[in-house]
């Protein structure tokens, strides 16, 4: 008998004791750090599911971007917590959320138990539709995400832009298009500014990289996007760069620049091509290839945004 | 030549694995934050650096040893440092 088999288990049972450890946490932070573990295993488990796709995706985006949104927000928390009434849990409401959370569970179990043989499933035709017209992409992944579901996959970047425009929206009025505040209080660190020089040249490299090679092997434009945006959140923290103006024009095109030559791409080949989002096949991988780019840009801003906060005016110089 | 190949990728990897685990033993055994980093510190470094180059004999190419080789020296720099932020932190409470 193999040992693979059995380090399986062992890795399943991590993720849940993990994932047991994040709730029962005392402190917020100490939930943080556990949910981050807690991402990492579980790509591994995808590694282990042969999807190193969303693996990358949920060790970039599930672990660290949110790990880093998550800390930030706690440590915003800190200062609201004494002018706030603490609220009271009490035990009927305890067991009630637990009753519900098991419901869903059994639910859940039972609707997975009684699946038809074989379950329904769109990945026949999304497979069609990836090696079919429009594709030329080696990566199987990627082609889906642009030429079957690319609809969902312009999309998910506007919710990134309704992020980002929440977060702006809840600074004080007189604060509009002022720089959020510096990141971290560090900033001076020479510990954190060597961590800059160091790092960033080379994760810029290797972020650019993610992206290319998302067309033909595991990587794409989120991947790519993330740990573009980690690499500036880096900068941010070591004092290298600033939050940007919130009202600057530059910011706010890069922002929309993603899904808005998405959209303009996916009508243009309602005309040119076949139809809403089709891409005219000669011309199909520079075309996804520039709008993976223009994506990869979108993500790499809209990321550090959504940590830096909202704006606030003492942050001016 | 591959059995001799094969010989020094178990020794590195098991010498990796030993620091791995002295590294856990001081993390959950050391009294304080400083010393507790002092001993992960070593599983960062030299662990994971064993353990890299026992992989690198099963590399199929050069470019792959390659990468093992930058993934070790990217967690190298960032562990250390981190470890020199976290340490600072320490010593600003303190006192």
């Amino acid at each position: 008998m193999s040992i693979l088999p059995l380090l399986d288990i062992e890795l399943a049972a991590l993720v849940v004791m993990v994932a047991f450890g994040t709730i029962a946490a005392r402190t917020l932070f100490a939930a943080v750090v556990s949910y981050v573990a807690y991402g990492l295993l579980l790509a591994l488990v995808w590694v282990r599911l042969f999807a190193p796709d969303v693996a990358l995706t949920e060790a970039a985006v599930g672990s660290g971007v949110t790990g880093v949104l998550l800390i930030t927000a706690g440590k915003r928390l800190v200062p609201l917590r004494g002018g706030l009434p603490q609220a009271k849990v009490g035990r009927g409401l305890k067991l009630a959320a637990g009753l519900v959370a098991v419901l869903a569970t059994a639910v859940l179990s039972v609707a997975i138990a009684l699946l038809p043989d074989p379950a329904p499933s769109l990945a026949p035709q999304a497979a069609a539709a990836a090696a079919g017209p429009g594709a030329g992409l080696g990566n199987p992944i990627t082609a889906v995400l642009i030429s079957y579901r690319s609809f969902d996959t312009m999309l998910e970047k506007v919710v990134l832009i309704l992020a980002v425009t929440g977060v702006w929206s809840i600074g004080r009025s007189a604060d509009w298009g002022s720089r959020p505040a510096t990141l971290g209080k560090d900033a001076s660190a020479p510990p954190m500014a060597l961590l800059a020089r160091l790092l960033v040249p080379l994760g810029v490299v290797i972020g650019v990289h993610v992206f290319w090679v998302g067309a033909d092997e595991p990587g794409g434009a989120f991947q790519s996007g993330a740990l573009l945006a980690a690499m500036w959140m880096v900068m941010m923290m070591s004092g290298l760069s600033e939050p940007p103006r919130i009202g600057g024009r530059s910011v706010r095109l890069a922002l929309i620049a993603g899904p808005a030559v998405f959209l303009t791409v996916g009508v243009a080949g309602a005309v040119v091509a076949d139809g809403f989002f089709a891409f005219p096949r000669s011309f199909a991988k520079p075309l996804i290839l520039f709008v993976e780019a223009v994506m990869v840009l979108s993500i790499t801003v809209a990321l550090p945004l959504l940590v830096a906060g909202p704006p606030s005016r003492e942050a001016e110089p | 030549m591959t059995t001799l190949a094969n010989i020094v990728c178990i020794a590195c990897i098991s010498g990796g694995l030993f620091f791995f685990l002295a590294g856990t033993a001081g993390l959950l055994r050391f009294p304080d934050a400083l010393s507790r980093l002092h001993a992960l510190a070593k599983a960062d470094n030299l662990g994971l650096g064993l353990v890299a180059i026992g992989l690198m004999f099963r590399a199929n190419t050069l470019l792959v040893a390659m990468k093992l080789i930058l993934i070790w020296l990217l967690v190298l720099v960032s562990g250390s440092l981190t470890a020199q932020l976290i340490a600072a932190r320490v010593r600003r409470v303190r006192k």
